[in-house]
């Protein structure tokens, strides 16, 4: 027997900046790859979905009318917060994922690089995906890009960490809000860096964070009239064209799930930004 | 009327610690030139020498390219680009880390009022870098084609008004497409470029990444003219632009100029005049007006001439003149005896000219080098004054009665840096922006920068752009 007992940590979800349990009551039981108990998650509802939309509705005005600059300094505050946690989330990936030490570690690291790279999108996008338009005229004309608003995110299921900041990263970096549903049997980690969002200048409501059962929460999130966006990659095979299907009736942008998991060490490339913008063009005209 | 009058609010100086001497930075560690020479400088606010600096010689010069060079093949031309990044990543956060140290060297070494160098220059300097970090991962999707390479060695001079973010100007976008740099800083202003290579050695910057020499012109000649570099950037006057340019001229080197300026602020007669007034204010006496883009040569629609001036004259009158660690002061001193010389020469040449000077009840401080916010009315177009950068507190005022002689007018310069527009009338400012010759076309505003924000000139105001994504390509092989 160790002469000192753990105190072991509550999963709750991540809504509106603060760490609520379900609604519901409800939880269920994460184990690691080997089957080892780890924790109890909060198992989200709809209801929780509702309130998650809600948070991110509110909190959208602001994180969108900040400054590029700003976003870009507080997503990288966010890898200088989730560097200083790197052993504890080592150690939760490695149980979470079954993955040796060394090779959690590069995960870790690698999620930490890809939040310093998109950070540096925030004040670049424009400048790739703007333009000033020659039109035939006495026109001052340009096309800006724009926030699509509230963007809801199934996460991958197999990638806890790297895999959740590869796909949150792109959605917020530009001024969007997020849902997002966490990986299913591997949520402890999306929770964790719930808490490095929480204390690294990220206002409340940005990202929210729900651990459940994907199948319950996504139809929620895909017929849900205020939620702007949709990422489906992680939905099953099976459920993506239904999500898709219920996300039609208002007009949902959709990130379509992809046919195979990709590499998520890779180098990540601007399309995860660009699916979540909508183009603004403005006509002025020139003369005396 | 009461007069309120401000009490001193001085900032302290304790927070710099000032070393009696400063060797130059090459290979990562400070050294002692090869010939022993040294200079000094000032504190133009006092004249209190602040510092002994070492004066590198050709064979300095040569030692930091190679130094430079070694890096470039060795280390950073190399390197992942994410790891690049994260060095500059660390550079913006130590810059915004020891901000207030910044600042108050930047002021004594500079004579800028605290005000400035503390929400201007060093934020924008930890910006710039944060900035340019960002696009080190990125190049490709710059838009210079799939895999851009960085040239190799770059080297940058850089002048006196704005040391510390005329130094991150140069430095953050070389780093980030992959250049290693020697840097010379003004020989009045040395010190912030001096504790920048403090920060770099605390952020780990691989040696020989970035060199510093410090010296006068010919310093920066022996650099200019050093075989060895693949790129020149060079920010200062356009007499010593085009002497550089004759310099480089047959070489392969890649040359980016960003020169003077006389700049038209443009204010038609539908302007909205307190906020023109602001914004002429801030556009000529900003920096003591050493702004190469300042707004030098105010346009008025002759309509409004008349209630324009009454109204900037109150407000030049309000303007506090004095110590530059004082937060509440607006204008500091002229950054050196040489500087303060030829701004009262041609200002007398205005006088002489015909132009009719008017200057606020300024008294100036005993010691130090001061010039009174100054505005010249009566100016016409081959005055002295309204042809010649005086890069000083002085205001030409010239008159106009249609839109298509402000353009003219506006134009009438071998200038083309900056120009303002103040009008309610949206599309009168874009018709003029379009006609106006100059890189940068501020609208009823004046003086904004920002590192996403190209900036640069047309015709003798040189070439190339600073800052934004067109400003990697003066360091890329684009």
């Amino acid at each position: 027997m160790p002469d000192r007992l753990a105190v072991r940590k509550t999963y709750k979800l991540y809504v509106g900046g603060a760490f609520p349990r379900s609604e519901s009551g409800r939880s269920y039981e994460i184990t690691s790859a080997e089957g080892r108990f780890l924790a109890n998650a909060a198992m989200a509802s709809r209801k929780d979905v509702r309130d998650a939309v809600v948070a991110a509705r509110g909190a959208f005005a602001k994180w969108s009318g900040a400054t590029a600059y700003n976003r870009g300094q507080v997503l990288y505050r966010a890898a200088e917060v989730l560097e200083g946690r790197r052993a504890q989330f080592i150690d939760e990936v490695a149980a979470s994922e079954g993955r040796d030490r060394d090779d959690a570690a590069g995960t870790v690291d690698a999620a930490v690089d890809r939040l310093v790279w998109y950070a540096g999108w925030s004040d670049k996008i424009a400048q790739i995906a703007g333009s000033a338009n020659a039109v035939a005229g006495p026109y001052f004309n340009f096309s800006v890009p724009e926030p699509t608003g509230v963007v809801a995110v199934l996460a991958p299921q197999s990638s806890s960490l790297l895999g959740l900041v590869s796909v949150v990263a792109p959605v917020v970096v530009s001024g969007n809000t997020a849902v997002v549903v966490a990986s299913e049997d591997a949520p402890l980690p999306a929770i964790t860096f719930g808490e490095v969002l929480a204390t690294s200048d990220v206002p409340g409501g940005v990202v929210n964070i729900l651990t459940g059962r994907t199948a319950e929460l996504a139809p929620v999130l895909a017929s849900h009239m205020d939620v702007n966006a949709i990422d489906l990659h992680g939905a099953a095979a099976g459920a993506a064209t239904d999500l898709e299907q219920a996300a039609a009736e208002n007009v949902k942008r959709v990130l379509r799930r992809p046919d195979a998991e990709p590499d998520w060490r890779a180098d990540p490339d601007p399309r995860r930004m660009l699916a979540f913008l909508e183009t603004k063009t403005v006509w002025h005209p020139m003369g005396v | 009327m009461p007069v309120f009058d401000y009490a001193p609010a001085p900032e302290s100086r304790d927070i710099v610690a000032l070393r009696p001497g400063y060797g130059l930075f090459v290979d990562g560690a400070f050294t002692e030139p090869a010939d022993g020479g040294t200079f000094k400088t000032v504190n133009p606010a006092t004249e209190e020498v602040l510092a002994e600096v070492a004066e590198a010689g050709p064979a300095d010069v040569d030692r930091a390219v190679a130094a430079a060079r070694r890096a470039f093949d060795g280390v950073w031309g190399r390197m992942r680009p994410a790891e690049r990044a994260k060095y500059l990543f660390r550079i913006a956060r130590v810059l915004q880390e020891r901000a207030r140290e910044f600042a108050v060297l930047e002021s004594l070494d500079n004579g800028k009022p605290i005000r400035e160098s503390r929400d201007v220059d060093v934020p924008l300097a930890a910006a710039h870098f944060f900035y340019y970090a960002g696009w080190a991962d990125k190049l490709r999707w710059a838009g210079f084609g799939g895999d851009p390479r960085p040239l190799g060695v770059a080297g940058q001079v850089i002048p006196w008004n704005f040391p510390l973010l005329m130094a991150a100007w140069k430095l953050a976008p070389a780093l980030a497409a992959g250049n290693t740099c020697v840097l010379k800083p003004a020989e009045t202003t040395p010190l912030s470029a001096l504790l920048l290579a403090e920060v770099l050695q605390q952020v780990d910057l691989p040696p020989g990444v970035v060199n510093i020499v410090t010296g006068a012109g010919g310093t920066g000649r022996a650099l200019v003219a050093h075989g060895g570099l693949d790129k020149v950037a060079f920010t200062g006057s356009t007499e010593v632009g085009k002497q550089i340019q004759r310099t480089l001229a047959g070489t392969r080197t890649k040359l980016t100029l960003e020169l003077g300026g006389k700049a038209a602020n443009i204010v038609f007669d539908d302007a909205p005049l307190d906020q023109a007034v602001e914004g002429i204010v801030n556009g000529i006496f900003f920096n003591q007006g050493h702004v190469c883009c300042a707004g030098s040569r105010l346009l008025v629609q002759e309509s409004v001439a008349e209630p324009l001036l009454e109204r900037l004259k109150q407000r030049l009158a309000t303007l506090r003149l004095g110590d530059p660690l004082d937060k509440n002061t607006d204008i500091g001193a002229v950054n050196s005896a040489a500087q303060l010389e030829r701004i009262t020469e041609l200002a007398a040449s205005g006088d002489a000219e015909g132009a009719v000077r008017w200057q606020p009840e300024c008294p100036l401080p005993d010691r130090g080098w001061w010039f009174p916010p100054t505005l010249f009315t009566g100016v016409s177009q081959s005055h002295r004054i309204a042809r010649e950068e005086i890069f000083g507190p002085v205001l030409s005022v010239l008159t106009f009665r249609t839109p298509d002689e402000a353009v003219v007018k506006a134009n009438n310069t071998p200038y083309g840096l900056s120009a303002g527009v103040w009008s309610e009338k949206g599309s009168r400012i874009l018709w003029t922006a379009q006609r106006l010759r100059a890189g940068v076309v501020w609208a009823n505003t004046f003086n904004r920068f920002d590192p996403a924000s190209p900036f640069g000139g047309y015709k003798e105001s040189g070439f190339g752009r600073e800052g934004g994504r067109h400003g990697l390509e003066a360091y890329l092989d684009a």
